[in-house]
């Protein structure tokens, strides 16, 4: 009974400015995830928290409007025939073991270290894998930017991907229709790992999960962002009800985030059927590299908490924070910005060519 | 252009069934913070609920989407 009664007062009371708040956020997230496959969580949290949310409630709220959000995405990828659900399903088991040892990972270096501890470790595992994965994908989306100026075809499959393709391993070979062979999932299941890991870490799985399928595994960038959709699904649904048995979901706050996340990702998913496989990239790496900035920014504050470096003034703390969480905000909004515009030229290109097609059709 | 009729009634009911849904939600919330957050067995409430609204308002944002003439590509190859 006493618990109950603490459960009840981890949910706050709810305004309709934060309703608003909630909305909007959960709409350009949406349209970002519907797009790259994740993303939005890392303004979402830490906006529940700033409305009194506790990050415990604020994380499990987020991940039980993460699921049913890559549900309805995946399936409307699905139908533009984008969507490995093999793959996806195989890296999403995997994921899931990936979360359950990173969240215990979490658990103890918050055990020994403390709050700042565990903040510490968060953004240095946002400041390491993005600026290696976020570098390498928003260099590689130049590149192929350049050579689709001359429209010749897009994504030449990696080296590594090539290698990994060519390995055979008896009885662990399984057919991904995404890469159209056989590879052994000796391959996907570490890389499925690696993104529940980070998903338990950072809140956003998709930073590794959508690279490694392109590069590691050769699957073109459109399919492994949808595919990744599903891996989010499973690792969602597993994780909130994880959170819901411990009584830690506020429902009324994942479903007000889904009305508006739902919007999005509709026109995020409806996005990718204009664009050439480098926009995921672009988008991707763009988001991926501001956000290393934000956190980054938030490196030295903890530091200072931990006693690693000289104490920082109230000041300097607070101007930091702020800045950092700006920078988030303004990661999700360019992403949002570069789908709305690809989507918008889309759109008016098709509708040209089909006003030119048609006096041709009366002749 | 004119081909293809707009789903306007699909809209409008899942629209009505959207809307319904949130009002229900936001009418209870005492109620739902009561039972939503017991853990154990009510752990199954939030599930559903978030598959439930995901079916209704997913199919709602679909066909707005498609109404106001935002729709994928016609002839897309995906390699």
């Amino acid at each position: 009974m006493h618990d109950i009664a603490q459960t009840v007062s981890n949910f706050v009371d709810l305004n309709w400015m934060n309703m608003t708040y909630l909305f909007i956020v959960g709409f350009v997230g949406g349209l970002v995830s519907g797009f790259i496959g994740s993303g939005g969580a890392f303004v979402l949290t830490p906006g529940m928290m700033s409305m009194g949310v506790p990050g415990l409630v604020a994380v499990a709220s987020n991940m039980c409007h993460k699921f049913p959000k890559a549900f309805v995405g995946a399936i409307k990828r699905a139908k533009y025939g984008q969507v490995d659900v093999k793959l996806g399903l195989i890296m999403g088991a995997s994921a899931e073991a990936g979360v359950l040892i990173g969240a215990q990972i979490q658990e103890n270096i918050k055990k020994s270290f403390g709050d700042a501890g565990s903040n510490l470790y968060v953004s240095m595992a946002f400041v390491i894998v993005l600026a290696i994965v976020g570098g390498f994908v928003l260099r590689d989306a130049f590149k192929s930017m350049k050579n689709n100026k001359t429209e010749v075809e897009e994504e030449k499959v990696t080296k590594i991907a090539r290698w990994v393709q060519s390995v055979n391993i008896p009885g662990t070979m399984v057919y991904f229709k995404s890469i159209d062979r056989k590879i052994s999932i000796l391959f996907t299941v570490p890389l499925g790992f690696a993104t529940g890991m980070l998903a338990a870490t950072i809140a956003v799985g998709g930073f590794i999960g959508v690279p490694a399928m392109i590069y590691i595994l050769g699957v073109p960038s459109l399919m492994a962002s949808a595919t990744e959709l599903v891996i989010a699904f499973v690792m969602g649904l597993g994780g909130s009800f994880k959170y819901a048995l411990h009584g830690f979901v506020d429902i009324r706050l994942s479903m007000i985030i889904l009305a508006g996340s739902l919007f999005g990702v509709q026109l995020g998913a409806i996005g990718t059927t204009y664009v050439k496989g480098y926009m995921i990239k672009l988008v991707m790496g763009t988001i991926m590299i501001i956000v290393l900035f934000s956190r980054g920014l938030m490196v030295p504050v903890y530091s200072a908490q931990l006693g690693i470096i000289p104490a920082l003034g109230d000041m300097t703390v607070k101007i930091l924070k702020n800045v950092s969480f700006s920078m988030m905000v303004l990661a999700l909004f360019t992403g949002a910005f570069i789908v709305l515009k690809a989507l918008w030229k889309g759109i008016r290109e098709e509708k040209r060519s089909i006003a030119q097609e048609k006096p041709q059709e009366v002749r | 252009m004119a081909e293809k009729k707009k789903p306007v009634g699909k809209l409008i009911i899942y629209g009505i069934c959207s809307v319904a849904l949130y009002t229900l939600l936001l009418t209870n919330q005492e109620l739902i913070n009561q039972n939503f957050g017991r853990g154990g067995w009510y752990a199954l409430l939030p599930i559903v609920t978030a598959f439930v609204f995901s079916f209704i308002h997913g199919n709602f944002t679909s066909y707005f989407w498609t109404v106001l003439g935002v729709e994928a590509k016609r002839k897309k190859e995906v390699k």
